[in-house]
């Protein structure tokens, strides 16, 4: 799993900070590292320009994956420096955040913004492919999600909107529905495509979603 | 549903509708002018639903107001503000209120029109509600459940011949047909031999088509439809027209332009009517049918 995440802007990160001047930083190794949002280096230009602001850093540390068990240990090592903290500005996704907030009594702030999971196609350059809806189609659809990839996340074909293979909000970005057309022809099975699919049932898995792996 | 508009459609009269553009705020006087000229000059008149994602006033209202003042209003709904319960329910008062023509279409995108951070909808897209009206007019809900009074309406819905690539979209007319599509209302078309090459396909289907005459009001527009809208492609030859035309004159040129092709759809009995969008120009309407020679 990649989260793909997007640093806030300081101004933001300024505001949530707004009367907690002693603050400790958690980056990530791993999605955020990879993303350039939360790896060490991101970890140690925060710490400067928070410092620049007259705030004091407490220390920091690069958690190897800020949403797996071992958080609740990371943090432990650092317990010293996190009690003479009075805030965690957390660099990782909102699951790196989340797991910290479980262990730590203090505020646990968001540096970043979590924006997809999603793929990297080439160096720097990632896209959504899956919105996690709990009903895949992509068996019907030759592996490309239209509720992902199409803008209106439609069921039934490309709207109207489509021009010359691209989507009416952003001409950069492919009509999922005309790529997912190119494939099921050349697959020979645009019968699929004819298919009625009917209206999403959006309780698949209700909302907050939880289970249970026996 | 028979309506005045169904009725015209099976008639195999040459049916024209036009359009109608609620307005923004609460000042409907021009609206109700605009009906006023059209009401008896077209069958039916589609009103708009928050057409391209500008907020309005309610295409429900504008029909109401088709209605109160004679004429047949065709209820435009959108995909893209209102979930499964919404639309059902403004189906059932629109029955009510002897608003029965619909045209189903997806909606544009959000991000097209002027409340930018809105959240999408589409819920439904074109084909299911199209499924959802049949499923009413059942006398069930899209739940399963028992409606006390159902609904009937003439549903119809969009298709755009000059999309490109067309396959994909030809596949969705289909799909819209196999949903209860009566009747469909095309994207503005202006290469008349590329219609007729797409007519020969859709009279394949039982259903009426309303070829889209959108006026042309100058080259620069013209220009501008073809190298930006999705799907309206405007040949070269019109937009020299509209350009050779005196200062001024380019919207007698758009005028004449709209006739001459109407006439010639008519004449060839190319589609079963065509629907005349003067975008905010619907004083024109009238000169347009006359420019026809109707």
């Amino acid at each position: 799993m990649k989260s793909i995440t997007k640093q806030k802007t300081f101004d933001e990160i300024k505001e949530q900070l707004d009367g907690l001047d002693k603050v400790f930083i958690v980056g990530c190794g791993t999605c955020a590292t990879m993303t350039k949002t939360g790896g060490r280096d991101e970890v140690l230009g925060m710490k400067d320009r928070l410092q620049e602001l007259g705030k004091m850093v407490t220390g920091w540390t690069v958690i190897p994956t800020a949403c797996d068990e071992m958080t609740e240990v990371a943090l432990k090592e650092n317990s010293g420096a996190i009690s003479s903290s009075n805030c965690i500005l957390v660099m990782s996704c909102a699951l790196g955040v989340h797991k910290i907030s479980c262990y730590i009594d203090r505020p646990v702030i968001p540096a970043l913004d979590t924006l997809f999971i999603g793929l990297e196609d080439e160096p720097g350059n990632f896209h959504e492919v899956c919105a996690q809806c709990g009903q895949c189609v992509l068996g019907q659809t030759a592996g490309i999600c239209p509720l992902t990839a199409c803008h209106k996340g439609l069921l039934n074909g490309p709207c109207g909107g489509t021009n010359k293979g691209k989507c009416e909000v952003d001409i950069t970005k492919d009509c999922a529905w005309t790529l997912i057309h190119q494939r099921l022809e050349a697959q020979g099975r645009l019968d699929l495509m004819r298919k009625y699919q009917p209206p999403k049932n959006y309780q698949a898995t209700p909302r907050p979603r939880t289970i249970k792996i026996a | 549903m028979s309506t005045r508009f169904k009725e015209a459609l099976n008639s195999g009269e040459f049916v024209i509708t036009s359009e109608i553009g609620p307005p923004k705020g609460t000042n409907i006087e021009k609206m109700h002018h605009h009906i006023d000229i059209l009401k008896d000059k077209v069958v039916a008149m589609n009103v708009t639903d928050h057409q391209s994602s500008v907020m309005r006033f309610p295409s429900i209202g504008g029909c109401l107001a088709v209605k109160e003042r004679g004429g047949e209003p065709i209820l435009q709904m959108t995909c893209r503000d209102r979930n499964r319960l919404a639309l059902q329910a403004e189906l059932l008062f629109a029955y009510t209120r002897g608003v029965r023509n619909v045209l189903c279409l997806t909606g544009d995108a959000v991000p097209v029109g002027d409340h930018k951070e809105a959240k999408g909808v589409f819920d439904l897209d074109s084909v299911q509600l199209l499924r959802t009206i049949r499923q009413l007019e059942s006398g069930k809900d899209l739940g399963g459940n028992d409606l006390d009074g159902a609904v009937e309406f003439c549903a119809g819905a969009i298709v755009t011949p000059e999309a490109n690539p067309i396959e994909p979209q030809l596949l969705k007319f289909e799909k819209k047909i196999e949903s209860g599509a009566e009747f469909f209302q095309t994207q503005a078309i202006y290469d008349l031999e590329n219609f007729a090459k797409f007519m020969t396909y859709a009279r394949k289907f039982p259903v009426k088509i309303l070829a889209g005459i959108v006026l042309l009001t100058s080259a620069r527009m013209a220009k501008y439809m073809t190298e930006n809208v999705p799907g309206i492609f405007v040949p070269q030859s019109l937009i020299d027209g509209l350009a050779a035309a005196p200062k001024g004159e380019a919207i007698n040129k758009g005028i004449e332009i709209a006739g001459r092709m109407i006439a010639a759809l008519k004449k060839d009995s190319i589609c079963d009517g065509v629907h005349v969008m003067a975008i905010g120009r619907e004083e024109l309407v009238p000169d347009i049918l006359t420019a026809a020679g109707l």
